[in-house]
């Protein structure tokens, strides 16, 4: 297999898993009743990609992610969240990866922090109110409980993972 | 033995003492954030709603009833605390919410772009409801 073609299908992988994961999450009932705190299942593939490929190919694989499962599993309004979600955590995620002092459930807590944070930011603006920041304490302490087990999955399989057999 | 043990802790908290000082940064953070939410909080006088970003009405919580929020919410206020009863969006998370009574909790229904709020009762109780 050439390696063109051996890049495109292992992104072609990573975007149906992080579709799979993104639609587990979507028949997840809310654990607890505030908006914007999920699981973040779909950052399994993201993290895996950013560390295996590269920061560029993690944003293809989010970006497609994410403009795929609104449209299959979530509307208008949706969209906006999850695109604002997933591209500060990618962004913070892939700065703190190039600083090479973080572990990946590092990485993985300050991306589902920043994700959160997105959450709100978008929530103010759609809403045009302040009163969601009351919801930040809520989202930053799940966002450091989910990026750790999201983190320790990912760390676990790009330690077992390898892309690359030759 | 015990050498041996505490060398691995210190190995182990030098290989990752940026990764403790991010995390517990964070930590910090997010209590702090939770104590000063906590410490503000007084019980509430009125319930103020705001829909597609603007003011909608202002309730207290002293009159019973149930007010629908546009089409798709309907609010109501029992012994004191606020709550949604219905809501006609797929994820109710607004409905799940719960009840609430202090200042400054909140109850966000983001596909219908609602929002209620518990506000203090400074500038009198008795406000068209």
């Amino acid at each position: 297999m050439t390696d063109r073609t051996k890049r495109l299908t292992t992104l072609a992988i990573s975007v149906s898993v992080a579709m799979i994961l993104s639609f587990v999450e979507s028949q997840i009932p809310a654990l607890i009743p505030v908006p914007g705190v999920k699981l973040g299942l779909a950052n399994i593939a993201t993290l895996f990609v950013l560390y295996k490929l590269g920061w560029k190919e993690a944003i293809a694989v989010s970006s497609v992610r994410v403009a795929l499962s609104s449209l299959l599993f979530g509307s208008v309004s949706s969209f906006l969240y999850a695109l604002a979600g997933a591209a500060l955590s990618l962004a913070i995620m892939a700065l703190l990866k190039l600083a090479k002092i973080f572990s990946t459930i590092t990485v993985s807590i300050t991306g589902a922090v920043a994700h959160n944070i997105a959450q709100i930011g978008v929530a103010m603006l759609i809403l045009q109110t302040e009163v969601v920041i009351y919801y930040l304490p809520a989202l930053l302490i799940s966002g450091i409980i989910t990026g750790a087990v999201i983190g320790i999955i990912g760390a676990l399989l790009l330690n077992k993972i390898s892309i690359d057999p030759r | 033995m015990e050498d041996k043990k505490t060398s691995r802790i210190r190995e182990f908290l030098q290989k990752h003492r940026y990764d403790l000082v991010l995390i517990l940064l964070l930590v910090f953070v997010s209590l702090a954030a939770l104590l000063i939410l906590s410490l503000t909080r007084t019980e509430g006088a009125r319930v103020e709603v705001t829909k597609d970003g603007e003011h909608y009405a202002t309730y207290s919580l002293s009159d019973e009833g149930e007010y629908p929020i546009g089409d798709g919410n309907i609010l109501v206020i029992e012994d004191g605390w606020a709550y949604m009863r219905s809501a006609d969006c797929p994820d109710r998370t607004c409905v799940n919410r719960g009840k609430i009574r202090y200042t400054n909790q909140t109850i966000v229904c983001l596909p219908n772009r609602v929002a209620v709020k518990v506000i203090s009762g400074e500038g009198g109780v008795d406000l068209e409801s």
